[in-house]
C-alpha cells in the first residue's frame, strides 16, 4: 500500500466520478421511456397519442351516408368537386350524434364571397364577381342554389 | 448474453408489448393500417388555388391552432413585369379571411398555399437535440408535445417558416398532415375543405394515387431545391419568384 | 413588420438568453485558455492571475446553463438531454460537453491546484468552513512534496486535455448556428472558429478586468510585467478575431448571393447601432487602437493601465453586441428575404431584460463566494472588501 500513499487523493477522486457514473446509469435505465426508439429515435408511443386525436371533420363520405340525395345533386353542378364540411365547416359531431347536434346553416352572405369574390390573383376562368354589382345587395341564394349553383343545369327559381 | 431467471422476468412484459406494437406496424390501431404501406406527401396545383383560405380555417379547426400561428397558410404573389427576384408578397392572417382585392396593374398574380413540406431529410428533426421532432415510418414529421422541451432549434432550422412555438403547450408545432385522420383512411382536413382541388393528399407508395400520373405529365417543383431537404410537397406551376 | 415575412416568423424565437448564453461560455473558455498559457505554454508572466482566471471560469460555467433553462417551454425536462441525446444534433452535445468541462477539467484541475491550501484550511478552520473544506479533502490529508509532484503532472495534463475541451465547450456554439442551412447570416464555416476567436478575446479581457479590480480591491501593487503580457495575448487574438470577421463580411459583400441584399440592408437598418456602431467601431476598431498604441509607443505605467481597463471594457461591449447581432439579427430578416421584424426586449419576463441583467451579475456574487473559500493569494489575511468588482 505504500506506493498508493502518494496517489491515494486521486484514487478517491477516481471513486466519485465512478460513483457518479454508475448513479447516472441507473437513473438513466429507470426514467427512459419505455417506447423510445421502437419506430427510431422517437418516443414510438406518440404515434398512439398523434393519431388518436378526435375529428373535427368527418369527411364527405360520412354525409353522403345520411344524404345521399343532396350528393347526388351536388354531383350533377359545377360544384360537384366540392365537399360537404367545405362550406357546412366541421361536422363530426354532428354524424356521430346526428340527433343532438344540429349544424348550423352557414351564413350565405360571407359564404359564397369568400370563394367568388372578385380578386386579381385568382385563376383566369374561375367565376368571380363584384358582389355589389352583380346582384345589388342581394343574397346569393336569390337566385342560386348552393348545391347546384349554375343555371345550365336547368336549375333557375 | 446470458440471463438470469430474475433478468427475463423483468424484460418479458416489457418486450411483449413492443413487440405487439412491432408486430402491428400500426400504431393508431385502427383497422386495416400499416405504416409500412404508406409514403405520405402532398400535391398543391397553383393553377387551381382561388385563395379562399377555407384550408386555414378548416386547419385551425381541425387542429386547434392558436390564434395568430398557422400550421399552413396562404401568400398571395404580385410579379409586376420580369421582376422576378423582387415579388411582392402579403399573406392577411395567413390568408385565412382569404385576400382583398389587389393591384389591377400589370404583371402576374396568383395564390400560393404553404404547409410543413414533411421533408425527407428533414434539418428539423436533424437538429432535434432530444428526438422529439421525428420521422414516422410512412414519412410524415411530426412532433412529440410530451417530449419537446421547447428549445426551438427545430423552429430555426427550418427553411420554409412552417414551425412555430405553441403558446400554451410549450412546445414546437407544426403541420401534422392530420395524421390521426390520414392513418384512419381520410384526408387531411386541409385537402377536405378546399373547394378546387387545389390540395391533394398524395400517398407516394400507392400505385394507384393519381400523384404518380400527374407527376409524369405536369412541370412540378419544390420550394428550395438548393437545400436538398427532400420536400414532400410537390407544387404544380410553381412560380420562379416564389420564395 | 416591414414588407413580407413567413407568418410565423414575425416572432422572435431565441431571446436575450440566447444571446447571453454564447457571451458566458464565451467568457469561460477565454479565461481558461488565458489560464492555460501559464500552465501549459510557461507563461510565466501571466502567473498571478492562475488562480483567478480559474475561478473566474467556474463562476461563470455554473451560471451558463441558467439562461438556457429559462428560455425552454419544458425545463423540467432538459434531462432528456442526457436520457436520448439525438446524435446528429449539435445541441445534444451540450450535456455531455459541459459535464465533462465542468467536473473534469474545471473542478479536478482547480482542486488538484488547491489541495495544498485545503489541507491546512481544513486542518485550521472549524465550524461550518471546516466541514466544508474537510469535504473538499475526500479524506486525504496527504501534502508531502512527492504528493503534490504528482498532482502538478496530473494537473498539468488535465490543462493540456483541457485546451480542447475548452474549444469544444465553446466552438459546439458556434456550429450550432453555423450548421443551420436555413438561415444564410448563421450558415458559414468560419462560425465555430470566429466564436471562438472572440470568446478568447472577452475571457482574456474579463480576466485582465477582474485582476485589475481585485488588486484595487486588496490594494496590491499590479504587477506590470503580468498586465503587460495579458494585454500582448489579448491584442494579438483581437488580432485574429478581427481578420476572421472581416474575411466572413468580404466573402459576403464579394459573393452577392441570394441572400446579400437582404442582410445588407438588415445591417444598415435594424443592426446598425448594435453592429456597426457599438461591435465595429466601438467594440473592435477603438480597442485595436488602443491596443496597437501601446505596442507601437511606451507610456508611462499608470497611463497602460487606462488604456488597458478602457480596452477591455469596450472589448467585452463588442463581443457581447456581437453575439447580439449572430443570435438576434438571424431573426430579423425574412427567410423569403422580403421583409424584416423587431425584436421588443420585454423587461420583467422570464426571457426579459431584468433577467439577463440578474444573469450578469450572479457570476460576479459567485466569484465572490468562490475568492472567500478558496482564496487565490497567497496572503495571511486575505482583504474581505464590501463591495466587488463588477463591470
Amino acid at each position: 500500500m505504500g506506493e498508493f500513499k502518494d496517489i491515494a487523493h486521486l484514487i478517491r477522486l477516481a471513486g466519485v466520478f465512478l460513483l457518479g457514473l454508475v448513479l447516472f446509469l441507473v437513473v438513466r435505465s429507470v426514467t427512459i421511456p419505455k417506447s423510445f426508439g421502437q419506430y427510431g429515435p422517437f418516443r414510438g408511443a406518440a404515434l398512439v397519442e398523434l393519431s388518436s386525436r378526435p375529428l373535427a371533420f368527418a369527411g364527405h363520405e360520412a354525409c353522403e351516408i345520411c344524404h345521399p340525395d343532396v350528393a347526388a345533386l351536388k354531383a350533377k353542378g359545377v360544384h360537384k368537386s366540392i365537399n360537404c364540411e367545405s362550406c357546412h365547416g366541421p361536422l363530426s359531431k354532428h354524424a356521430d350524434d346526428p340527433g343532438n347536434f344540429k349544424p348550423v346553416l352557414p351564413d350565405v352572405a360571407q359564404l359564397c364571397i369568400r370563394c367568388h369574390s372578385e380578386n386579381i390573383a385568382k385563376p383566369a376562368g374561375f367565376p368571380q364577381v363584384n358582389a355589389k354589382d352583380h346582384s345589388s345587395g342581394q343574397t346569393c341564394n336569390t337566385c342560386h342554389k348552393p348545391h347546384s349553383p349554375s343555371f345550365d343545369a336547368g336549375d333557375k327559381k | 448474453m446470458m440471463l438470469n431467471r430474475r433478468q427475463i422476468l423483468l424484460l418479458l412484459p416489457a418486450a411483449a408489448v413492443a413487440w405487439d406494437f412491432v408486430l402491428a406496424d400500426n400504431p393508431a390501431g385502427s383497422p386495416n393500417y400499416k405504416m409500412s404501406d404508406h409514403w405520405w406527401g402532398m400535391l398543391v396545383d397553383i393553377t387551381k388555388c382561388i385563395g379562399c383560405g377555407s384550408c386555414v380555417r378548416a386547419c385551425a379547426l381541425e387542429n386547434d391552432v392558436p390564434e395568430g400561428y398557422f400550421r399552413t397558410w396562404v401568400e398571395r404573389y404580385h410579379v409586376s413585369d420580369w421582376h422576378i427576384e423582387n415579388p411582392q408578397v402579403d399573406s392577411p392572417k395567413g390568408g385565412m379571411d382569404g385576400f382583398p382585392p389587389g393591384k389591377t396593374e400589370g404583371g402576374k398574380n396568383f395564390f400560393v398555399p404553404k404547409m410543413c413540406n414533411h421533408c425527407v431529410d428533414s434539418p428539423c428533426s436533424q437538429v432535434c437535440p432530444v428526438g422529439a421532432t421525428f420521422h414516422t415510418p410512412d414519412g410524415v414529421v411530426l412532433v412529440d408535445y410530451e417530449y419537446c422541451l421547447g428549445c426551438r432549434y427545430c423552429i430555426q432550422a427550418c427553411p420554409y417558416g412552417c414551425r412555430f412555438f405553441h403558446p400554451k403547450k410549450h412546445t414546437a408545432d407544426k403541420c401534422t398532415l392530420c395524421y390521426h385522420r390520414i392513418t384512419k383512411g381520410l384526408t387531411t382536413a386541409c385537402c377536405e375543405a378546399c373547394p378546387t382541388g387545389a390540395r391533394q393528399l398524395a400517398d407516394l407508395k400507392n400505385p394507384n394515387d393519381p400523384i404518380h400520373a400527374f407527376l409524369k405529365t405536369h412541370s412540378v417543383q419544390v420550394l428550395k431545391p438548393h437545400l436538398a431537404t427532400g420536400s414532400k410537397l410537390y407544387y404544380n406551376s410553381l412560380d420562379g419568384s416564389v420564395r | 413588420m416591414e414588407g413580407f415575412m413567413y407568418p410565423n416568423e414575425v416572432e422572435l424565437q431565441w431571446s436575450i438568453l440566447i444571446v447571453l448564453y454564447p457571451f458566458l461560455t464565451g467568457l469561460v473558455a477565454g479565461a481558461f485558455i488565458l489560464a492555460s498559457l501559464e500552465r501549459v505554454f510557461r507563461v510565466e508572466e501571466v502567473k498571478p492571475t492562475y488562480r483567478l482566471a480559474l475561478l473566474t471560469a467556474l463562476a461563470f460555467l455554473i451560471v451558463a446553463p441558467l439562461p438556457l433553462q429559462l428560455h425552454l417551454g419544458h425545463p423540467e425536462r432538459s434531462l432528456e438531454m442526457y436520457l436520448t441525446p439525438h446524435r446528429a444534433s449539435a445541441m445534444a452535445m451540450f450535456g455531455f460537453v459541459y459535464l465533462w468541462y465542468l467536473m473534469a477539467v474545471l473542478v479536478v484541475e482547480i482542486w488538484l491546484d488547491y489541495r495544498r491550501d485545503i489541507v491546512r484550511l481544513a486542518e485550521s478552520s472549524r465550524g461550518l468552513k471546516g466541514l466544508l473544506y474537510r469535504a473538499l479533502t475526500l479524506g486525504s490529508y496527504n501534502i508531502s512534496p512527492a504528493a503534490l509532484r504528482i498532482d502538478d503532472r496530473v494537473g498539468w495534463i488535465i490543462t493540456l486535455i483541457g485546451i480542447p475541451s475548452a474549444f469544444l465547450l465553446h466552438g459546439y456554439v458556434g456550429f450550432i448556428f453555423g450548421s443551420v442551412k436555413a438561415n444564410p447570416w448563421w450558415s458559414t464555416p468560419l462560425m465555430p472558429v470566429v466564436f471562438l476567436f472572440s470568446a478568447m478575446v472577452s475571457g482574456i479581457a474579463l480576466v485582465l478586468l477582474m485582476y485589475m479590480v481585485t488588486c484595487a480591491m486588496r490594494r496590491v501593487a499590479i504587477d506590470m510585467r503580468c498586465l503587460d503580457t495579458i494585454a500582448k495575448f489579448l491584442f494579438y487574438t483581437f488580432v485574429i478575431d478581427f481578420s476572421l470577421e472581416m474575411l466572413d463580411l468580404i466573402h459576403r459583400i464579394y459573393e452577392s448571393d441570394e441572400s446579400f441584399r437582404s442582410l445588407d440592408f438588415m445591417v444598415h437598418t435594424r443592426l446598425f447601432y448594435s453592429q456597426i456602431l457599438m461591435q465595429i467601431f466601438l467594440g473592435t476598431l477603438a480597442p485595436l487602437a488602443l491596443l496597437s498604441l501601446t505596442q507601437l509607443i511606451s507610456f508611462a505605467a499608470a497611463a497602460r493601465r487606462r488604456i488597458y481597463a478602457i480596452s477591455a471594457v469596450l472589448t467585452m461591449v463588442g463581443i457581447f453586441a456581437m453575439r447580439w447581432n449572430v443570435v438576434i439579427g438571424g431573426q430579423l430578416f425574412s427567410k423569403s428575404f422580403l421583409g424584416y421584424t423587431t425584436y421588443k426586449v420585454d423587461f420583467v419576463t422570464r426571457e426579459g431584460l431584468l433577467s439577463a441583467v440578474a444573469l450578469m451579475i450572479l457570476p460576479f456574487a459567485i466569484l465572490y463566494v468562490l475568492i472567500k473559500i478558496l482564496p487565490p493569494w497567497q496572503e495571511e489575511h486575505p482583504v474581505v472588501a464590501e463591495a466587488h468588482g463588477d463591470d
